[in-house]
């Protein structure tokens, strides 16, 4: 790899519970399942290796109680690791001082969290200016700043309501805004929909695509719902009782899940949403008629395929022709077989 | 199923047993003993007796005479302390009663006087309106009024200064107390058995060796105050910082916040409700307190009471009482106003100058200051004109006179009924029992209910109260505590249960019990006194008054908090209204209603020393004669004892409670 990974982390464990001292030991580490059950351990996270790239949307899924709270938690540096390490842009975490942790939390890390968090003592504008007077700035500093932001995530004249005042989707708003004050790099985001109505999640998830669109942050965004996921991941982690199953893109979860456990999630997914042309081409350069890109996902392109007579052409951003699209290949994946 | 029936069979027998034997003991233990000639099971040998007193004593008299530290002695520290009490304390009196002087003594002549009477009306009328609306404000106002008319005023004033003194430092000392509590676990783990003796211990007991370190007078009853009325509040601030959502202590940390960042624009802020609840204890505790003090010097209202009990004045005794009364309601109505205007929202004021920004303050400033200069030059509206005041002291007099004339057989014969056919029996039994059967029993209760540890506990405790020559006050005190907590929980429980089961009679109980929880425990003697003169039986209704609220309380939100699931199980099942009472709701209350009395019992516990004034004869007067001889050991040996005998009442009391929760499932059974 040339470019250095935005945030990485090397078999992360973390463990609850009267640990026994020689569990620790490096001779006996690490613990099968078998024996965490047996001293009455809870492996909340269990050996989690990660990577994670500059600027991209890096979603950890699973369902509740797998740990994904506990990993975001020990990314961010909120706990620390019962094992294992943790680099930001190539630093470790762990050997930093509690001066330095502070420093990069006021100025690098940014989080939402599930049930928003807002003071409720503080108005709109106070609790997203909150993190900004932390670091000491002025008043009509932090607040200028601020006000930036709350227009930015479309709060604009409702800066003097209290949180109370708001309902769930605009107080995640302002949780967003807040986060987003101190111009973070990485930005953390714990089921931050969660507890919103499905119709407003779906509003906020465009919004916050919106957001990312402009900003380009590095994200890791944790989610208990599959269909949250793939709209919204470059990559998706999946994780089951602690421990990190899988890490793809969303095309090869549906299509390579690594075993029965991914595909029962995958299973429900309207799979020409998420496969692309690219993916599924026939090798032939033989296509005919209009040229459709690689990375355009089938439900796009059906129709088009579909209509035409003969497999259309396949191409790369150059526009080079790397393949071909047949009608069968597209409708076996309209009704969900094969792939 | 078979085996618990028989472990519960075994149980029932092991306690009839066990109740059989005491009785057989104290019925006859005293003629055995005579025949074996072992006198000293009946009555502990005066010679065994630890001279724990004196050890205790010499011990302080060293600490205040001897100890030095590397540059200042314990005396200035505590000289060094009360001055800067003192200071406060000095000004604020001044400024509410007496005005400032120059000079000392006779001399002193007054140079600034007092606010007058009308400045501090309208304050406290402007105060109730904002923490509330203009209802409070009448409330307030009509309080303030009736001391002024009724001629209660510098007492109450007096009284008035103590509280407004004490709680900022009660208020403060316990919220740093609190945050240092929740920051350190390990200080968390030595606090609260701390807290827990300090208020189990009784309040005389620590007014005796502060009065030997700060002397008679007003800074002895204000550290005394403050003591008493903190440990709520280190409590509050712990649990409300603890329960603060983790989701917003996160946020703190990832905003980057410093510890103190973390303090005091996180936690304390996110709490602050919860705070102002703990603030609304420590106010209610300093009056309670404050009244007491008086006893050491705090002088106001408080030692108008006590002045008029030794003297029997009974007009003068219920007017200062009233006073009381009426201030407790008034205070206590306005800070649980503040208290819930802390949690609320207040946009900030919009206005183009200050005057328009705060018009009810600009207001308030303007009546202030006019009310100021008025009183300067018209002296009626600086002091209110004795002239006018009126006096309700006759009526009370001739009141009591009368029912004491006309219903004097009724009251007798009331009193003589209980005396004869409940008290005396009762006292007769404790005092009769072998002093080593009693620590055997007690020792095996605590082993039943609580395993080996507080077996233990008991058995230490209750062979302290023999070894230091208390065993006999000490039954006293049991017998005395035990028939008052018998009569309150036969009053309480069921007024609980009814107020749960009954709306509008739960409202009309609530309004009695919230009143009666606001009052100074030193009201409740005035009545009783007069009605009843002194004895264990007027000591007895002033013991069930004060601790009535508990078992009111717990009982009927025990029967409210059964679950509905279970009534309409039962409803369906075709129980009658009483089958569910007795069947469903009362079982599973069981152990709300224990832990009711318990605060029951430990309420009546510490109003055992107040009662000591209408002479009792136990461990409470031995506090009190330790108090007006500043005899220290005497006074925290039989503080001790008083500790001891709720410590073990609360243990044995809790674990049953406990034990009553398992049995219906409602809590896992670990450890
Ligand atoms: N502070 C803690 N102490 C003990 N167990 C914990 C703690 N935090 C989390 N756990 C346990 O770790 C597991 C993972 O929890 P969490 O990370 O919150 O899951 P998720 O966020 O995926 O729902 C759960 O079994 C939970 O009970
Ligand atoms: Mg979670």
């Amino acid at each position: 790899m040339t470019t250095q990974a935005k945030l990485v982390c090397k078999h992360l464990w973390k463990l609850y519970g009267n640990i026994p001292s020689q569990m620790m030991d490096s001779q006996y580490f690490p613990p099968t399942d078998n024996e965490l059950e047996k001293f009455g351990v809870i492996g909340a996270v269990k050996h989690a290796s990660l990577e994670i790239q500059d600027g991209e949307i890096f979603v950890i899924m699973g369902l509740s109680g797998s740990g994904k709270s506990t990993l975001v938690r020990l990314l961010s540096g909120l706990i620390e690791p019962s094992v294992g390490e943790i680099f930001i842009d190539g630093q470790d975490m762990l050997k930093m001082s509690e001066k330095e942790l502070i420093e990069i939390r006021r100025h690098k890390m940014g989080m939402v969290f599930q049930h928003f968090a807002l003071l409720p003592h503080l108005s709109v504008l106070q609790n997203v200016a909150f993190p900004l007077s932390i670091q000491g700035q002025s008043k009509s500093e932090a607040e200028g700043r601020a006000l930036e932001v709350i227009e930015l995530v479309g709060l604009k004249g409702r800066e003097d309501y209290f949180p109370r005042e708001l309902s769930g989707g605009q107080q995640q708003r302002v949780g967003i805004a807040r986060s987003l004050a101190v111009e973070p790099e990485l930005w953390f985001l714990d089921e931050p929909f969660s507890a919103l109505d499905p119709l407003i999640r779906r509003e906020m998830q465009d919004e916050f695509l919106r957001l990312q669109a402009m900003l380009k942050k590095t994200i890791v965004f944790i989610t208990h719902d599959f269909d949250e996921a793939i709209r919204l991941a470059d990559r998706i982690a999946i994780m089951k009782d602690g421990a990190i199953i899988q890490v793809a893109t969303p095309e090869e979860l549906v299509m390579n899940p690594a075993s029965d456990y991914v595909g029962e999630f995958t299973k429900h997914i309207s799979r020409a949403k998420v496969i692309s042309a690219g993916s599924v081409m026939g090798n032939a350069k033989d296509g005919k008629g209009a040229e459709i890109s690689q990375r355009a996902k089938i439900v796009d392109v059906a129709a088009q395929v579909v209509a035409a007579n003969s497999p259309l052409k396949v191409v790369d951003e150059n526009g080079t022709v790397i393949g071909s699209l047949d009608a069968k290949t597209v409708i076996d994946i309209l009704v969900q077989q094969g792939g | 199923m078979d085996a618990r029936v028989l472990e519960q069979r075994k149980s029932l027998a092991l306690w009839l047993g066990l109740f059989a034997l005491t009785w057989f003991f104290a019925r006859f233990g005293a003629s055995i003993s005579e025949a074996l000639g072992m006198e000293w099971l009946i009555s502990y040998p005066k010679e065994w007796i630890i001279p724990l007193n004196d050890k205790v004593s010499a011990l302080m008299k060293w600490l205040v005479e001897d100890v030095h530290f590397i540059l200042f002695s314990f005396t200035d520290m505590t000289r060094a302390l009360a001055w800067l009490i003192e200071q406060p304390y000095y000004f604020v009196r001044a400024l509410l009663a007496t005005g400032f002087e120059q000079g000392v003594g006779r001399r002193a002549v007054q140079i600034v006087p007092p606010l007058s009477w009308l400045t501090i009306l309208a304050g406290v009328i402007a105060l109730g309106h904002y923490a509330k609306d203009w209802f409070l404000a009448a409330i307030v106002g009509l309080s303030f009024a009736y001391l002024a008319i009724f001629g209660q005023w510098e007492s109450a004033m007096v009284t008035l200064a103590s509280v407004v003194v004490a709680v900022p430092i009660g208020v403060i000392g316990g919220l740093l107390l609190g945050i240092l509590a929740y920051r350190h676990p390990r200080f968390d783990r030595i606090m609260t058995p701390v807290l827990d003796l300090m208020q189990t211990i009784p309040i005389f007991a620590y007014l005796v060796p502060i009065l030997f370190m700060f002397g008679f007078g007003p800074v002895s009853a204000l550290v005394a105050t403050v003591i008493y009325a903190m440990p709520p509040m280190v409590r509050i601030t712990a649990m409300a910082l603890k329960a603060v959502d983790p989701e917003i202590k996160d946020f703190g940390v990832m905003s980057g916040c410093t510890r103190s960042q973390m303090t005091w624009r996180i936690l304390v802020p996110s709490a602050l409700s919860s705070l102002m609840v703990g603030v609304n204890q420590v106010i209610m505790l300093s009056l309670n307190m404050v009244i007491i003090a008086s006893m050491i010097g705090a002088g106001g209202l408080g030692f108008d009471v006590l002045s008029s009990l030794r003297r029997l004045n009974i007009g003068g005794g219920f007017e200062a009482g009233i006073a009381i009364v009426i201030l407790a309601i008034a205070i206590d109505r306005l800070s649980q106003a503040f208290a819930v205007r802390s949690s609320q929202i207040h946009p900030a004021p919009q206005g183009s100058n200050i005057f328009k920004r705060h018009p009810r303050s600009t207001l308030v400033a303007l009546v202030l200051i006019v009310a100021l200069i008025v009183g300067r030059f018209v002296p009626a509206f600086q002091t209110y004109p004795d002239e006018m005041t009126l006096t309700t002291g006759a009526f009370w007099s001739d009141g009591v006179k009368y029912l004491n004339i006309n219903y004097f057989d009724v009251f007798e014969a009331v009193k003589i009924f209980f005396l004869t056919w409940f008290l005396l029996p009762i006292k007769r039994f404790f005092l009769n029992i072998p002093w080593p059967w009693f620590i055997v029993v007690i020792t095996i209760i605590g082993w039943k209910f609580g395993g080996w540890k507080l077996a233990l506990m008991n058995g230490v405790m209750t062979l302290f109260i023999a070894s230091t020559g208390m065993w006999e006050k000490a039954m006293v005190t049991v017998y005395l505590c035990g028939a008052s907590v018998i009569i309150a929980s036969a009053i309480g429980i069921p007024l609980g249960v009814l107020a749960a089961i009954n709306q509008r009679a739960g409202r009309v109980i609530g309004v009695v019990i919230d009143t009666l929880q606001t009052l100074p425990s030193f009201v409740y003697l005035i009545p009783v006194v007069m009605l009843f003169r002194i004895g264990d039986f007027t000591a007895m209704i002033a013991i069930v008054l004060y601790a009535l609220v508990p078992a009111v309380r717990y009982a009927a939100h025990g029967v409210k908090s059964v679950s509905p699931d279970l009534i309409e199980a039962g409803i369906v099942s075709g129980c009658t209204k009483r089958q569910i009472l007795t069947r469903i709701r009362l079982p599973l209350a069981l152990p709300e209603i224990l832990l009711g009395i318990n605060q029951t019992i430990m309420l009546a516990l510490s109003m055992l020393v107040i009662t000591a004034l209408v002479g009792t004869r136990d461990l409470g007067q031995e506090v009190y004669i330790a108090l007006t001889k500043a005899d220290t050991g005497r006074g925290l040996v039989a503080g001790f004892a008083i500790a001891f005998i709720a410590i073990m009442a609360d243990r044995i009391i809790n674990a049953s409670a406990k034990n009553a929760r398992i049995r219906f499932g409602l809590e896992a059974k670990n450890d």
